[in-house]
């Protein structure tokens, strides 16, 4: 009696949850992905049983090169820049704020606890705050008034201006030439571990890519019959800022961690060896936190895409040029009850998401497998 | 003794005191707009303290958003408690009844836990309304239950992974069986994770804004929902979002000044890996 028994009556204990799972998570992700493929959106729509023809890859080739969907392409570039200056501000904001603490100031606990109660808050009680806050002609605008400067004029959430544009047209190209330089810094880090042989094939390639990317106007194709332009809104640095005020406190604890785990024996070797400071933050302290950064990374990049809340409350939904696919995706979903479109947005966003969270997973099995070993 | 104050130490507390009021400006601004008369309130003087105190925004945004709070308390209390225990279960197996492919699953699980929720919206919406479910909150509270399961067992993975294999092998030869371990030696162990546990479903669960306003009808709407209605009204007066905004925050912050600790930990444990 007894072992095996117990062993059986564990996996049944487990079974609700990995059967909820299963059609939770991995069963709806691939219902999704079928919806997206459908029409599913045209008559009766909220019908419990709706009319669905399968029209392929249409709904994402409308996405991508459909004259209509030009504010799904802004929404996407605009995701790139949220993401990008979201764990940009946040990596930068956090470490500095861990440096600070990491020196042991008197009332360390006080000051933890300010930079990271923001994070505790809804985006949408920090975003209804900073909507007030950026509002034209009051909040940050006038504070420069208070050391005599003139008040700022930007209209935070309302801009129409857009800068580091770029023609939609042309995407394939800037795609081209975005992959060559990650080959050829590939490359360089190949040369710089020795393998010459490699490293100068890769270089190669990479120069090619570039080449292709540069001159190739005729070799790949233009996906748009007009010109578009998309760039980095300005109403949307606004939001940025709300968002790495929330977040930085996340990155602090993280990277105080970080610092705190550095062995007492290595920071003392540090000091005998009379590193200064700096030196000992720039060669020692801040090297050793590469997991944990690639750890921030990846779930900052996760939570940028969650920005729909903060967005929703700075803005409304219905503002185009603050806009995210994730509130696109509720719009056409919710609103228009283009069920398959809305999909396919859905889709779009899993994929930039899973591009970040698999090889962590991937690689935090490893570790475990590892661990047990 | 004198203690002696050096120029760095000096640059060090400017820095973090710059810092701090950086951080706090929204508190201060939200206080004292929520303080303020609508006919006070002007965006030249928005920085000022009020020169008369105005109570009645709390009743006023109390009024437009009480019952969109009692449902953000059903909501988080019932949600919490069902996600916590299931998680605590599930935790349970994954730690000390591990089976082949038992990791496997548990990084099946995880991976739920990052999704960008509109990927699943659509099926939820359908599976809600055919289950007759859709619009209320026992819908919502299934959600919350079965996407919690994901960060629930990893705390508890993680906590029971404390707790020394011997003493549950011990308990076999005991004759102690899958149940009794648990209610005898490991649940009575599990104060502290449950805490983690709680605190951080607490506060997701209260914040969460996407499935409220997807999912739920006006009357079952949460508190972040009503807020962001309350606050997106092309006129508003800004002292009544701002206290909405107090209502809304107050429970999570206070759970964070409080609880903090254990909120840092729920939240390092989803970050660093063992």
């Amino acid at each position: 009696m007894g072992f095996k028994r117990d062993q059986l009556i564990a996996v049944l204990m487990l079974l609700p949850s990995i059967l909820l799972i299963a059609l939770f998570v991995y069963g709806f992700i691939g219902n999704t992905v079928y919806v997206s493929m459908t029409d599913w959106g045209k008559d009766a729509a909220l019908a419990l049983d709706p009319v669905k023809n399968f029209v392929g890859l249409k709904n994402y080739a409308d996405l991508f090169t459909g004259f209509l969907d030009g504010r799904f392409r802004q929404d996407l570039v605009n995701a790139v820049f949220y993401s990008f200056f979201l764990v940009a501000g946040s990596l930068a904001f956090g470490l500095f704020l861990a440096v600070l603490l990491d020196r042991n100031p008197k009332g360390e606990r006080f000051f933890q606890t300010v930079f990271l109660y923001p994070l505790s808050l809804s985006f949408i009680v920090s975003g209804t705050i900073w909507r007030w806050l950026l509002a034209p002609d009051g909040g940050l605008n006038v504070l420069p008034v208070f050391i005599g400067l003139p008040k700022l004029e930007f209209q935070w959430l309302s801009s129409l201006e857009t800068t580091l544009t770029f023609n939609w047209q042309y995407l394939p190209r800037l795609l081209v030439i975005m992959i060559s330089l990650v080959v050829l810094v590939i490359s360089l880090f190949i040369l710089g571990k020795g393998s010459r042989k490699t490293g100068a094939g890769v270089g190669i390639l990479g120069f090619l890519l570039l080449a292709i990317g540069i001159f190739g106007k005729d070799l790949l194709p233009t996906i748009l019959f007009m010109e578009e332009i998309h760039g980095l809104n300005m109403a949307t640095i606004g939001i940025i800022i709300a968002a790495v005020w929330q977040y930085s406190g996340y990155t602090m604890a993280l990277f105080l961690a970080g610092l705190r785990g550095i062995p007492r024996d290595l920071v003392k070797a540090a000091r005998l060896d009379g590193a200064s400071e700096w030196q000992y933050y720039r060669r020692i302290a801040i090297p050793m936190l590469k997991p944990i950064t690639l750890s921030a990374v990846i779930i900052l990049s996760h939570i940028s895409l969650k920005i729909f809340d903060l967005i929703f409350a700075m803005t409304g939904p219905d503002n185009v040029e603050a806009g995210h696919p994730s509130l696109l995706m509720y719009l056409t979903t919710f609103r228009a009850n283009q069920f398959a479109k809305g999909a396919s947005i859905a889709v779009v966003l899993f994929i930039l998401a899973a591009i970040f969270i698999v090889p962590y997973i991937v690689s935090s099995y490893q570790g475990r497998k590892a661990a047990e070993l | 003794m004198k203690t002696q104050i050096s120029p760095g130490r000096l640059i060090l507390y400017s820095l973090l005191i710059l810092m701090v009021i950086v951080y706090l400006i929204p508190v201060y601004m939200t206080i004292i707009t929520a303080l303020k008369f609508p006919e006070d309130i002007n965006l030249l003087t928005s920085w000022d303290f009020p020169d008369r105190i105005n109570w009645g925004s709390f009743s006023q945004a109390y009024d437009k958003l009480g019952p969109n709070l009692t449902n953000s308390i059903i909501l988080t209390i019932t949600a919490t408690i069902l996600s916590t225990l299931l998680g605590s279960l599930n935790g349970y197996v994954f730690s000390k009844w591990k089976f082949r492919g038992s990791e496997t699953i548990f990084t099946l699980f995880l991976f739920g836990m990052f999704i960008p929720y509109q990927i699943i919206l659509i099926p939820l919406f359908q599976v809600l309304r055919a289950l007759n479910i859709y619009g209320g909150l026992p819908g919502l509270i299934l959600a919350h239950v079965v996407y919690g399961i994901p960060i629930t067992s990893l705390i508890f993975r993680n906590f029971y992974a404390q707790i020394p294999t011997g003493l549950i092998k011990s308990a076999q030869l005991d004759g102690a069986g899958f149940f009794r371990i648990y209610c005898r030696i490991v649940f009575p162990l599990s104060a502290p994770g449950f805490v983690v546990a709680s605190i951080w479903q607490f506060t997701q669960i209260w914040n969460e804004f996407l499935w409220g306003i997807c999912l739920t009808r006006h009357t079952s709407n949460p508190i972040t929902v009503g807020l962001a209605q309350l606050a997106g009204g092309q006129a508003v007066n800004w002292n009544m979002p701002m206290a909405g905004s107090i209502m809304a925050g107050l429970p999570v912050v206070l759970v964070y000044i409080f609880l903090g600790k254990y909120f840092i930990r729920g939240l390092l444990e989803g970050a660093i890996k063992e």
